[in-house]
């Protein structure tokens, strides 16, 4: 990887839930405009690395990152960072659908109004931006004031990816974002993440290794806190540097 | 043998089942009747001064047991300023406990803090009169009414709420007592609901950059608006109906006043002080009339809470 192409730069990071050592002193380079798949069993840490990139771990006491990530080379760490700033930079979409209880228009306008200031022309073309972006809009231009919980599962889950992107962040957190959904709406968000990677950087999360095959341009297998292995997705599919990887890739172990 | 067994035990357990159900509905149908027994049996009361004073009852003030003259402007206006008045101080108040409890509050003073504030609505309202009456109305004079009326007396359009003798005990002092009495209620029932916002939902809106206002004011609130306005008509119902805590400290007056320091009179307080001295059919009348209006009024309130709510969700956009 060229170093003017790294968005995401995670140096030596430890992570402490309390006392629990969670992530033991994880380096990684997340490309820019790539997705890179973070894969391992239940409670290996892909999470919690996620989590730190935009510090949602920060919500809740007792939870501690040390080391550094560098977003574009300044230190996302650091205590004068503005943390509302750096999440509305840092786009995110969970594990279950998550739409705000208010209508299919204010859902995605939610984001952008907390940061710019535009006219109701420039926020009808944002709000179709954002829901073309998110292969939605052909099904739901007609019914924009509907409630957002009116949709099904999977376009609930496309409705939050339209509202992270809407409100233009440089970099795209998905954590297991077709977990809930059945295997159509799932083919359907992975197509929009191999749409979304021209302009995005995006990590995503997946219990699924079919999935990070088929989306991601580089994956890293984590284990216990620890990253194993991290390349390209394609050498790490078929071969697999390290035993363990090849052991939990191919079903031995998992 | 074995069969007819087995059809003796069915026979049984469906006896059973219908026994259970006619039950549960005789006493779903206990409250129904419970209403409207009450209803009727209130009316039938009133029917004399109904009938003596007509729609007159609601628009005067005198309240003359000698020459047999009852108006219930009084004590209408009194439920009706106090309960506004510790609605407007406890319902922010509350809100901010709620959110304190739910969103920003360290987790070792959680619990200390959430029982305190379920022990202050366990406190009985004797407690909160005699506070007020003793403790809170002689402070209230002494430091703080002599200045409100000094500096706010004189504004136009307002000025009038703030005029009055510093006395300490009126309809503002009520409505303070009021809103430390629902304050309790309204908090933990908002604690409660917020507390059933599900984490991902108010992390969605952190992760778009919001402050904690504003997943509070855009995510939270909406979210759990039937709870939180559920949650204010708890308080406001028992305001309405309080009438310990308010007879010590409204001053039971039935001369009419606006101002908030001036003593008054409310339906629940005249009701208590009166009915023992209520000689006359016309007097014991009137009182049960008030009576009436108190559960009309209650009742008015319920309605219109129910109206805000589908209001509200019609707002929200059309769930299919």
């Amino acid at each position: 990887m060229a170093e003017n192409n790294i968005k995401l730069q995670v140096k030596n990071l430890n992570f402490y839930y309390g006392k629990f050592h969670a992530l033991k002193g994880i380096n990684l380079d997340i490309a820019s405009r790539k997705v890179t798949a973070f894969i391992g069993p239940s409670g290996c840490g892909k999470s919690t690395l996620l989590r730190t990139f935009n510090r949602m771990f920060q919500l809740y006491p007792g939870l501690n990152a040390e080391g550094e990530i560098l977003l574009d080379g300044h230190n996302i760490l650091g205590r004068d960072v503005d943390i509302n700033l750096l999440r509305a930079k840092v786009g995110m979409v969970f594990q279950k659908p998550t739409p705000f209880p208010m209508s299919i228009y204010d859902n995605i306008t939610f984001g952008v109004k907390l940061y710019e200031k535009l006219s109701k022309a420039e926020m009808d073309d944002r709000v179709e931006w954002a829901l073309r972006k998110a292969a939605l809009w052909n099904e739901v231009k007609d019914k924009l004031k509907q409630s957002g919980n009116s949709l099904s599962g999977g376009q609930q889950q496309r409705l939050c990816i339209a509202r992270a992107v809407a409100s233009r962040p440089e970099v795209l957190l998905l954590d297991e974002p077709t977990s809930a959904l059945d295997p159509i709406s799932t083919a359907h968000i992975e197509e929009l993440i191999h749409e979304l990677k021209e302009d995005y950087t995006i990590a995503i999360v997946t219990h699924n290794m079919q999935q990070a095959a088929r989306v991601s341009d580089y994956t890293a297998y984590m284990y216990l806190g620890e990253m194993v292995e991290f390349g390209d997705t394609d050498a790490i599919f078929t071969t697999p540097k390290k035993k363990a990887t090849e052991d939990y890739i191919t079903g031995k172990f998992g | 043998m074995e069969k007819y067994n087995n059809e003796q035990r069915m026979n049984r357990q469906m006896m059973l089942d219908k026994l259970f159900r006619n039950v549960t509905r005789m006493f779903a149908f206990l409250v129904l009747a419970l209403l409207v027994g009450i209803l009727i049996s209130l009316v039938i009361g009133a029917l004399p001064s109904i009938k003596a004073f007509g729609w007159q009852f609601f628009m005067t003030s005198d309240w003359d047991p000698v020459s047999q003259k009852f108006g219930a402007l009084v004590p209408i206006y009194g439920t009706l300023a106090t309960s506004l008045i510790a609605l407007l101080i406890g319902v922010p108040v509350s809100f901010g406990i709620a959110l304190f409890l739910t969103e920003l509050c360290p987790t070792w003073l959680k619990r200390p803090l959430g029982i305190a504030v379920e022990l202050l609505a366990g406190i009985p309202s004797i407690i909160y009169g005699m506070w007020g009456l003793f403790v809170f109305a002689p402070l209230f004079a002494d430091h703080v009414q002599p200045m409100l009326i000094d500096n706010l007396g004189e504004l136009p359009l307002i000025g009038f709420l703030f005029q009055g003798a510093p006395m300490g005990i009126g309809i503002f002092t009520a409505g303070l007592i009021l809103a430390i009495m629902i304050i309790p209620f309204i908090a933990s029932v908002m604690r409660d609901v917020f507390e059933v916002v599900p984490t991902l939902l108010k992390e969605s809106a952190y992760g778009l950059g919001s402050t904690t206002w504003e997943v509070v004011r855009y995510v939270v609130l909406p979210y759990t608006k039937t709870g939180v306005v559920g949650g204010i008509m708890l308080g406001l119902g028992r305001a309405l109906g309080e009438t310990m805590a308010v007879t010590f400290v409204i001053g039971n007056s039935s001369n009419f006043a606006t101002g908030l320091f001036e003593p008054g009179n409310s339906i629940a307080s005249s009701l208590a002080n009166e009915f023992a001295e209520a000689s006359g059919e016309l007097y014991m009348s009137s009182l049960i009339q008030l009576g009436l209006i108190l559960f009309f009024i209650t009742f008015v309130v319920l309605a219109c809470s129910k109206m805000l709510l589908l209001r509200l969700k019609k707002q929200e956009g059309k769930a299919s």
